[in-house]
């Protein structure tokens, strides 16, 4: 057992973090860094630079235009990226319809979809959740009616992330209501400009339009955009859910947020000391350390045994509840350390032109509301209830 | 030991739930904490005339002559109401001060002005390099003629944008002590923002602004056992408006349980969901015992008890608010982080509450430090 670095991962590192940091555009990393909202534009321009450099799909095989990096690498990889600044790499299009186009999809389907993907020439956005089915995802409704080569869908999505934005939606539809739920469930690639498509934004608690509803009247989707087998959406709906339980454990951003949240520590004062000072509130900074220390070394486990897999397997579930909790503890520690001034709400100081003052650091005015929005991380992706219901009957067989 | 309201307590408690339910309900108050002001003038003068800003002030200045009991029962219904209107700051803390500290002419000036909704006042004591530190002042006032020029900087004064007059904190030579400046006095800059609650406070800068002798409130160089007196006053009600948040999210989420569907039944028939809820339960059970031992103990002369018990129910309100909140948002799963629920709102509120006059770990340490006197 070693769990250093080799001197070719080292050597990796070294090469990530100075493609990184002098590639990542200044403005774009100003943002991430100081909390401010991001345009769609910045997640774009930085994809376009990653797949200028062949590195756009660090986690797809070669075959398909990914860098085939080990778990290691990719893992050294996402970390450079958050120390440096860089905007997250979206995984609805990289890392949840890509695998499953990948694994099930149409020669036709690949040869479209991934290059557009990689490049950052489409944006995808996910038609998982409806208001009835949440948890209980295969209750779902919405329905595709097959009507000679077209599919017609109707229906209603939610929890919709950025699909303000996007340029086509994965859906899981309707197609038989025959048998269990599950054995009807279809998996369609839907052009976000078809007619029949509404997007309509939800507020999240922050106040930022991050979700939508998205709602399906007599949408026409030519059935070339069925991927695989009609009917058997529910298979692959698993496995793209178990791609995106391995994202969520996001360990390079969290420990950019800890770095963060230390250098807050050290410049709030208490009573004219710095908080870091704190014994009471130093602790609850290294408890959080350890958890982090810990999941690293457990996120480098699961990923490394599933190398030879096709899917991440049930373990998936551990790196989604500790991460999530890891990073609601960081941000909250983050509004703590500022006292009264996390009562402040700026929204203005969001946006990156903003000429005015702020109200108590310049670090401040993002961090109540992430606080607040990051309580969506033990909810989505599978709530952290039913990742512990997936390691109940999966791993332990109760 | 008597757990009883009175029947005028009872009375109060009636009132308050009929006008929260009646003319507080959720979408005016959206409404209210995105205008102007971020609050209602016409809400603020039926509070005068239901008597709620004459509650806490003696009989002799217009006043009810209640106590910290009724002012939980005022903020418990408050805090299921998401109030936006600055009783906490103007009525329980600042009006509070006054009745303790003023002098007979500044009680008579201010406290019936208070009483019938003319006069908002706000105490601006916190600094921002002081945290929750209550003794740390660097806010200076110099003797000049007869009276004195302030200068400094106050922040996240509560209601702070909204008052006529401030209670301003100073050092002199003498040590902190209070004066009550007027909010358009020059040389005062008031910068009034949204907090991430919906209510305001502001920030403000004192810039050699004069004021005569008769501003001075209380003792020169007394000024702090005053200051935490009406600090802990308002922390008591915090105690109990946390306390009727935490007892309205367990009714939305309780409700949220039995009627949510998944997997062909009510999401409350799973185990696990259950026992989080009655956690909930036992947590806002637990932490209303404290805020009703806070609202007695509000009331204590002997200011070490005060000043330990007002610290043991923050502390643990906070830790118990942090555990309702953030299980009634996750219980609601989407639908507990969307603005458009009052979930939502009544977590913010609760999250704020914790982080104001000290959060949970700040008064932990003042009650652990009371352990080494014994």
């Amino acid at each position: 057992m070693d769990l250093n670095y080799t001197p070719e991962e080292q050597a990796f590192r070294a090469e990530v973090r100075a493609f990184v940091t002098t590639h990542l555009p200044a403005d774009i990393g100003a943002k991430v860094k100081g909390g401010k909202r991001l345009a769609k534009d910045d997640f774009v321009r930085w994809q376009k630079v990653l797949h200028a450099k062949g590195w756009g799909a660090t986690m797809w095989p070669m075959k398909f235009g990914g860098t085939g990096w080990s778990a290691v690498q990719q893992h050294i990889f996402e970390e450079e990226c958050a120390e440096a600044g860089a905007p997250m790499q979206l995984p609805f299009g990289l890392k949840m319809v890509a695998p499953v186009i990948q694994a099930f999809g149409s020669k036709g389907q690949q040869d479209h979809f991934l290059p557009r993907i990689v490049d950052g020439t489409d944006w995808w956005c996910q038609g998982y959740s409806e208001p009835g089915s949440g948890s209980d995802l295969a209750s779902l409704k919405t329905k595709a009616e097959r009507q000679g080569d077209h599919y017609v869908v109707n229906g209603q999505k939610t929890w919709n992330t950025l699909g303000q934005y996007a340029d086509w939606i994965f859906c899981l539809v309707r197609t038989s209501s025959e048998g269990r739920p599950q054995e009807g469930i279809s998996f369609l690639l839907i052009d976000m400009k078809t007619p029949g498509i509404t997007v309509r934004p939800i507020i999240m608690n922050d106040g930022e339009h991050e979700i939508n509803e998205v709602w399906f009247e007599d949408v026409k989707v030519p059935a070339q955009n069925l991927v695989g087998e009609e009917n058997k959406g529910w298979t692959y709906a698993k496995f793209l859910l178990g791609h995106e339980r391995t994202g969520i454990a996001g360990v390079g951003r969290s420990k950019a947020g800890l770095k963060h949240l230390k250098a807050i520590a050290r410049k709030e004062t208490s009573a004219g000391r710095p908080m870091i000072e704190d014994a009471r509130f130093r602790d609850r900074i290294a408890q959080v350390e350890l958890e982090l220390m810990a999941l690293e070394i457990t996120n480098m486990r699961v990923l490394s045994a599933e190398k030879e897999k096709k899917a991440p397997g049930p373990e998936a579930s551990i790196l989604k509840i500790k991460g999530s909790e890891i990073q609601q503890t960081i941000a909250e520690l983050q509004m703590q350390a500022l006292g009264h001034y996390a009562l402040p709400w700026l929204p203005e100081a969001l946006d990156p032109a903003w000429p005015g003052e702020p109200v108590g650091a310049d670090y401040a005015a993002p961090l109540s509301g992430h606080y607040f929005n990051y309580r969506k991380t033990t909810i989505y992706g599978g709530s952290n209830e039913i990742q512990k219901n997936i390691i109940a009957q999966m791993i332990l067989g109760l | 030991m008597d757990f009883n309201y009175t029947d005028e307590q009872n009375a109060l408690r009636d009132t308050l739930s009929r006008y929260i339910a009646k003319d507080y309900g959720f979408e005016q108050r959206r409404a209210l904490a995105k205008s102007e002001i971020g609050f209602s003038r016409d809400h603020w003068k039926q509070f005068a005339d239901l008597g709620l800003l004459a509650l806490p002030f003696p009989e002799d200045v217009g006043g009810l002559n209640g106590n910290a009991v009724d002012t939980m029962l005022v903020m418990e219904a408050f805090g299921r109401g998401l109030v936006l209107e600055p009783y906490l700051s103007t009525v329980v803390v600042a009006g509070g001060l006054i009745r303790d500290a003023g002098s007979a002419a500044q009680k008579e000036e201010l406290l019936p002005a208070i009483a019938g909704g003319e006069l908002m006042l706000a105490l601006a004591h916190y600094e921002r390099g002081a945290r929750y530190e209550v003794s740390r002042v660097d806010t200076a006032a110099k003797a000049d003629g007869s009276g004195w020029k302030l200068s400094g900087s106050k922040g996240v004064v509560l209601g702070g944008g909204a008052s006529d007059k401030l209670l301003v904190s100073a050092g002199t030579g003498k040590g902190l002590s209070l004066f009550l400046v007027d909010a358009k006095a020059p040389g005062v800059t008031v910068r009034s923002y949204m907090t991430q609650d919906g209510g305001r406070a502001a920030e403000i800068a004192l810039s050699n602004v004069a004021v005569g002798a008769d501003a001075l409130v209380g003792p020169e160089g007394g000024a702090l056992p005053l200051v935490e007196r009406a600090l802990d006053y308002g922390i008591a009600a915090l105690c109990a408006e946390s306390v009727g948040i935490m007892a309205a999210l367990d009714e939305a989420t309780l409700e949220y349980l039995k009627t949510r569907k998944q997997f062909g039944q009510p999401i409350g028939r799973f185990q696990a969901l259950q026992h989080r809820m009655v956690d909930m339960v036992i947590a806002t059970e637990q932490a209303r015992s404290m805020a009703m031992m806070a609202a007695v103990k509000a009331d204590s002369p002997d200011a070490a008890e005060r000043r330990r018990a007002i610290s043991a129910a923050k502390a643990y309100i906070g830790q118990q608010a942090r555990f309702v909140g953030q299980q009634a948002v996750q219980l609601h799963g989407g639908m507990g982080v969307v603005d458009e629920l009052n979930v939502s709102h009544w977590f913010k509120r609760l999250t704020l509450i914790d982080l104001t006059f000290g959060n949970a770990d700040h008064h932990l340490g003042l009650f652990s430090d009371t352990l080494l006197a014994a």
